[in-house]
């Protein structure tokens, strides 16, 4: 961490040298350089910022089968870990099962086309950012990774009285 | 008992809660139109609103019904739950048939035995991470994401409810998350109790015409299972150990 921190003050300070015409030839400096710039992308959310540069490779996310999040993309990038927790507690210990922020509803827009799964390959959509960010992604070891087949959610839904649909 | 001091019944009073009863019954039956009312006591409560106190989930099993050779609350608990329904030491097993003879008169019983969702659970007592809980419905669950493995709560179960996952599953249900390394046992099918369903098991036993397991809710005395308890001789596993089960049991 101390690295890190230390890269980022002396990447902030080349920013500021390079306005002056300054330059930084070391090959140790470069290296540190380089592992801030990593770590900026990593931290700002590595899909918006890889889009913009060329040197750095990209996530390769395939369509899902929704077609609109529930919150904005950015929002989601930085707080889909916090919204699943909490939704993950609410439905845990209290029995309140809304759909809009539970796993189970993500995966049933953002599981894949071709596979019908959010792990798998490195294109599905959990998969193909943590493995990006190399974030580890236990979830689905207990949780299926595919949606509920579209029998079985007909069957829920004729059993469950009127207005008891979930949000 | 015969003399003059023998007192006659007290008259019949109306208590608090039957009031009650009667002003929600009244407030339900508000219609904004014909066949839509404001409230509906009979279901559920919605997605979004939290499990209360206020009811009790249970189940009374009459062992006169159950049928010795039927195991299809087993195999439906065993399908809903994605559960292996094998028998080895290492496979889980939430509800298991049990025959249990009168050595005496050789009279048999058969009834199916699970987790009794205890009001003072022991498992909850013992858990070091406070994985196993109660839900305010009465419901004894275990949180997967707390729950460390240590089977403490195996061990202090009077009903050897409790299995422990030793392998890898795939294909679970979606409502049914389970994984290596968990303490699990029978959640009464929660995620269909949520949805205003009845439990896997007692929809087969009915589905087999045998009626033997009737699901409700302990604390409504309108409820068949609150009825069946008021007027038949029920019993609770173990009743010495005071736990106060949810799972009862008729006939034995």
């Amino acid at each position: 961490m101390m690295n890190a921190e230390c890269g980022m003050r002396k990447a902030e300070r080349r920013a500021q040298g390079a306005g002056r015409g300054a330059r930084v030839a070391s090959c140790s400096s470069f290296i540190i350089h380089h592992s801030s710039f990593v770590l900026l992308v990593l931290t700002l959310g590595a899909p918006a910022l890889a889009a913009e540069s060329t040197r750095v490779p990209k996530p390769v996310i395939e369509a899902g089968q929704g077609k609109k999040c529930v919150e904005n993309t950015e929002f989601m990038r930085r707080n889909h870990m916090e919204l699943l927790k909490h939704q993950r507690d609410e439905t845990m210990h209290k029995g309140i099962r809304t759909r809009n922020h539970s796993l189970n509803g993500c995966i049933e827009c953002h599981a894949s086309r071709k596979n019908n799964s959010v792990v798998g390959s490195d294109q599905n959509f959990c998969q193909s950012c943590h493995s990006y960010v190399a974030a580890k992604l236990d979830c689905f070891e207990c949780h299926s990774s595919k949606p509920k087949p579209q029998a079985q959610k007909q069957a829920d839904m004729a059993q469950r009285p009127a207005g008891q649909g979930a949000k | 008992m015969n003399g003059p001091e023998h007192t006659p019944d007290p008259p019949e009073t109306i208590s608090r809660r039957q009031f009650i009863g009667w002003g929600a019954a009244a407030v339900a039956g508000i219609a904004i139109a014909p066949g839509v009312t404001l409230f509906d006591l009979a279901h559920g409560r919605p997605a979004g609103q939290a499990a209360s106190n206020k009811t009790r989930w249970g189940m009374l099993i009459d062992t006169n019904q159950c049928s010795a050779g039927c195991n299809d609350c087993v195999t439906a608990c065993s399908t809903e739950n994605h559960l292996s329904g094998g028998r080895k030491e290492t496979d889980s097993q939430w509800i298991r048939k049990i025959e249990l003879k009168d050595l005496r008169n050789g009279k048999t019983h058969s009834l199916p035995m699970m987790c009794q969702h205890c009001e003072h659970p022991p498992c909850v007592d013992v858990c070091p991470t406070g994985a196993s809980f109660k839900r305010a419905d009465g419901i004894v669950l275990v949180d997967r994401h707390i729950c460390i493995g240590c089977r403490y709560c195996m061990m202090a179960c009077p009903y050897k409810a409790r299995s422990f996952v030793h392998e890898d599953v795939t294909g679970q249900n979606p409502d049914v998350p389970r994984g290596k390394g968990c303490v699990e046992s029978c959640t009464l099918c929660v995620h269909r109790i949520d949805r205003d369903q009845k439990p896997a098991c007692v929809e087969a036993c009915a589905a087999a015409g045998h009626n033997a397991i009737i699901f409700g809710d302990l604390n409504d005395p309108r409820s068949e299972i609150s009825k069946r308890i008021a007027t038949y001789a029920t019993t609770q596993v173990r009743a010495d150990l005071a736990l106060n089960t949810a799972v009862r049991y008729q006939g034995i």
